[in-house]
C-alpha cells in the first residue's frame, strides 16, 4: 500500500460517489486516471485490503431488532473445534475466540446472532447451546440496545 | 422500504463491480434504470437504512489492527462517555449492550501500535477501565442479512 492507495482509501472510506461513473469521480478528485483508480482498487480487493465493495445495512432498519452477542465459556483446549462448529451454523454472522478477563469476564467464545423477533434470536441461542452441550460451562446473550456509532474504518488525512 | 429497495439492499450486500459504469451494470441486472438505482441508494443512505455504501476496508490487511473492547459505564455518565469514545476516528462501531459491560466498540487502526495508545487515551479521558478483547482466532465473519 503506497501513498496513492492511501489517497484512494481516504477518498472512498465514507462511501463511493453516487454518480454514473464513480471511479472517474474519485480519479478527478485525486488528479489521476480512472484506469489507475480501478486497477488499484482491483489490486486492493485481490490482496484483501478491500474486503468487498457493497452496501452495509443498518440491522435494525431492515427488521433485525434483536442483535445478540452470545458469549460462551468453553474449555480453551476445545475451543477451535467448537468454534468451527458454531461458525458453521447458518445464522451466525461472526464467530471469534477472544481472551477472558477473570474474574469479571469468563467468556472466550463469541458468536453474533440476529433475529427479527426475540423468539427468533432466542431459538438461535438455544441451537448454539444444544450444539455446545456440556462443553458450555456458562453463557450470556448481550443484546445491543442502541447503535452508538457505525462508520467503519477511517484513516486520518 | 419496498420490494425493490429490498432487492437492491440484498443484491448490493454481495458486492459491486469495478468498471467504468458500475451502477448501470447493476441497474440492468435488477431490471431498473440507472437513475432510479442512484436515487434509491441516496434515499436508503439518507434514511439510515444503509449505514454505508462503498468499499469496506480490512484494517489487518492494511497493516493495521482491529480489536473489540468494552467499558462498564455508570448509567448517569453514558452520554458523556459515548461522546468521548465516538470522537476517536479509530472507533469504527460502538454499541450499547444490556450488561454491566454496557458499551462495546470496535477499534480499527491503520498501524498496529495505535490500538494500545487509543485504549490508553480512552481510559485517561473517561477515567474508566477498557477491557480489550482482541481476537485470538476468527472462525467466521461475513453472513449477510436479508432485508
Amino acid at each position: 500500500m503506497d501513498a496513492i492507495d492511501r489517497q484512494i482509501i481516504q477518498a472512498t472510506q465514507a462511501g463511493l460517489p453516487l454518480v454514473a461513473e464513480p471511479y472517474q469521480a474519485v480519479a478527478e478528485q485525486l488528479g489521476i486516471s480512472t484506469e489507475q483508480v480501478m486497477q488499484r482498487m482491483i489490486a486492493m480487493q485481490n490482496s484483501g485490503v478491500i474486503r468487498r465493495i457493497g452496501a452495509v445495512p443498518n440491522h435494525y432498519k431492515i427488521g433485525y431488532r434483536y442483535n445478540g452477542m452470545t458469549v460462551w465459556d468453553v474449555d480453551d483446549a476445545l475451543i477451535d473445534e467448537l468454534g468451527a462448529q458454531v461458525a458453521a451454523l447458518p445464522f451466525v454472522s461472526h464467530c471469534y475466540h477472544r481472551p477472558r478477563h477473570l474474574p469479571d469476564w469468563r467468556y472466550n467464545l463469541f458468536a453474533m446472532v440476529h433475529g427479527k423477533s426475540e423468539d427468533a434470536a432466542e431459538q438461535q441461542v438455544a441451537i448454539i447451546a444444544e450444539l455446545l452441550g456440556a462443553h458450555a460451562r456458562d453463557h450470556q446473550v448481550l443484546y445491543s440496545s442502541k447503535i452508538l456509532k457505525k462508520t467503519g474504518l477511517r484513516i486520518a488525512g | 422500504m419496498d420490494q425493490l429497495d429490498k432487492r437492491i439492499i440484498n443484491y448490493l450486500q454481495q458486492g459491486f463491480p469495478i468498471c467504468a459504469s458500475p451502477y448501470r451494470q447493476i441497474a440492468e441486472t435488477l431490471g431498473i434504470g440507472e437513475a432510479e438505482l442512484l436515487t434509491r441508494l441516496e434515499t436508503l443512505l439518507a434514511d439510515g437504512i444503509l449505514s454505508r455504501f462503498g468499499p469496506l476496508f480490512h484494517a489487518e490487511q492494511m497493516g493495521g489492527a482491529l480489536t473489540l473492547a468494552a467499558i462498564k459505564v455508570p448509567e448517569q455518565r453514558f452520554e458523556e462517555v459515548t461522546e468521548i469514545v465516538n470522537a476517536f476516528p479509530e472507533v469504527a462501531h460502538n454499541y450499547a449492550r444490556n450488561h454491566a459491560l454496557n458499551m462495546w466498540f470496535v477499534l480499527a487502526t491503520e498501524h498496529r501500535e495505535q490500538v494500545a495508545s487509543v485504549i490508553a487515551d480512552i481510559e485517561q479521558q473517561t477515567g474508566l477501565s477498557v477491557y480489550n478483547m482482541p481476537k485470538i482466532s476468527e472462525y467466521y465473519v461475513g453472513l449477510q442479512l436479508e432485508a
